[in-house]
């Protein structure tokens, strides 16, 4: 892996509003097929990491690079993205959800797909579906699936796209400890099976670890009891785990 | 002892105790109207039951030999292609402003304050200025029904779309959506069910904007014919065209929440 470049480089990232530090000297790289798993307290610049490599923020000092070439600071369809709520569109249904992003692409001026272009695509998107067991809901709206089936949707919608990135912010802080093992396992699979790169906030520490190849633990390094505002946060662990792209998820949680 | 907040009336319950009101209302009516009507059998301001019915009945039936045309049918066509054409241009400028400013910061800086201070202006004291632009034609009437309503729309839907989940704006970003796919394909859309509802909430208004437009200058319409009649004291009239308003009124609204529960399913907790 060392000979490679890595698919992410940051290189003394900063990133402060005003007089208030977010984010400062963070040095990482992220290679090509790795899970990492961000974890950390509230407010240590979790979030803000994430939006770092989402594009919806940029550095205020420093630089990241995007496979060796700076990156831009807005979303595009290269990075992926599933949050906690509000993924997936409430006025389309499960295929038109997956649909969109193969309708962006294909029809800028429209955004609708017509004729043998649009089975085309429906194919896509209905693989899609199964891959992560949602063919039954089709023709459902959002607001008729459960938190989990919502986030499955989320997750299809995102890899219809092949992103070189998926980025999950919490993804699963909402659903049930049941589905959560569940949405686990889909996730490793996706992962493995689309050689994805990922980038996971999380609080739940377990699932840091168990779905991982890597944790990094966000925390301050200094602290300024008279203005706790002016040291920002940094990645003060660097946990690489032994779990490999091709390990079985289930070995090792159990 | 059961609170009074916790006293659900059921079903025909419900009925029953929303009609007592009304009832009593009709009653009170009837009992003065014949006081006054013992007291002076040609009173005028409190028309019996019956008065009304026979006027109405001549409104909505003998043709005019005037205008050729049957009185409250005229009336109620001139007023509707009023308020109609009035609530579409407002409906189209909220739209098309709305969608404009709830996208993108950029014209809500630029246009924001200007709709703020047009809203701001009470729209009747517009009216003379729409008069001498547009002359004493329909259009006066029609403009001012739209300059009336379409401020507050637009300011509803804009906020409505800024306020639509930030999420979704970066996940149609990240899928490889353009700032025109994003604004036809995940805010328009969102905007509609809506959009319903500011028009419900302005056709009150807008009935206003109407009447006042047709008292003023008009030769035929629901509210020229109530001002008109006014002179000769004609309550037996009046009352009987401010009723037929306000059923008009009801079934507009009824109308229109139809439209939003069969349009737009997804925005009703996903029951179809």
């Amino acid at each position: 892996m060392s000979e490679t470049p890595p698919l992410l480089r940051f290189k003394n990232v900063w990133v402060e509003y005003g007089e208030k530090v977010v984010l400062e000297r963070v040095n990482l790289a992220i290679d090509e097929g790795a899970f990492i798993s961000v974890v950390g307290p509230s407010g240590a610049g979790k979030s803000t990491f994430l939006r770092l490599i989402l594009g919806q923020e940029a550095p205020s000092r420093g630089k990241i690079l995007l496979n060796g070439a700076p990156m831009q600071a807005e979303c595009g369809p290269d990075r992926g993205v599933v949050f906690q709520r509000y993924s997936v569109f409430p006025h389309l249904t499960v295929i038109g959800n997956v649909l969109f992003g193969l309708e962006c692409a294909a029809a800028p001026l429209l955004g609708r797909l017509f004729g043998a272009r649009r089975r085309a695509a429906l194919a896509e998107a209905d693989a899609m579906l199964e891959a992560v067991g949602l063919t039954h809901a089709r023709d459902q709206y959002p607001a008729q699936l459960s938190g989990g089936m919502q986030q499955r949707l989320a997750l299809a919608q995102a890899l219809v796209k092949h992103p070189r990135v998926l980025l999950l912010d919490e993804p699963f802080g909402a659903l049930d400890p049941g589905i959560r093992v569940d949405m686990h396992e889909l996730v490793t699979r996706l992962w493995r099976d689309h050689g994805l790169t990922v980038v996971m906030v999380t609080h739940d520490i377990g699932e840091a670890f168990k779905l991982g190849t890597r944790v990094l633990a966000f925390d301050k390094r200094r602290h300024d009891p008279h203005a706790p505002h002016r040291y920002g946060a940094t990645a003060t662990y660097d946990v690489p785990l032994l779990r490999k792209p091709g390990a079985d998820p289930i070995a090792k949680s159990a | 002892m059961t609170r009074l907040i916790n006293l659900r009336p059921s079903r025909r319950g419900r009925v029953l105790a929303g009609a007592i009101p009304i009832l009593i209302l009709a009653l009170t009516y009837a009992i003065f109207a014949a006081l006054r009507h013992a007291d002076n059998p040609a009173d005028k301001v409190l028309p019996t039951v019956g008065a009304m019915g026979a006027a109405a009945w001549r409104m909505a039936t003998q043709v005019d030999p005037v205008t050729d045309q049957i009185t409250l049918v005229a009336d109620t066509l001139a007023s509707l292609t009023r308020l109609g054409a009035g609530l579409a241009l407002a409906t189209v400028t909220a739209l098309t402003l709305g969608l404009l400013l709830g996208v993108m910061p950029l014209a809500r800086a630029v246009l924001g304050p200007v709709i703020m201070v047009i809203a701001v202006i009470p729209p009747i004291a517009v009216l003379p200025i729409l008069f001498i632009a547009l002359g004493l034609g329909e259009a006066a009437k029609i403009a001012l029904i739209a300059v009336g309503i379409a401020p507050y729309m637009t300011r509803d839907l804009a906020a409505h779309v800024a306020g639509l989940p930030a999420e979704q704006f970066i996940k149609a970003q990240t899928l490889g959506a353009n700032s025109w796919i994003v604004a036809i394909r995940v805010a328009l859309p969102q905007m509609m069910p809506r959009l319903i509802e500011t028009l419900r909430f302005s056709m009150g208004p807008a009935w206003v904007f109407l009447i006042a437009a047709e008292a003023i200058a008009s030769d035929v319409g629901l509210g020229y014919r109530i001002f008109l009649v006014r002179r000769y004291l004609a309550m037996d009239i009046i009352l009987p065209y401010v009723a037929w308003i306000s059923l008009l009124a009801i079934c507009a609204d009824t109308l229109l929440q139809w439209i939003a529960r069969r349009g737009f399913p997804w925005a009703h907790g996903g029951e179809r």
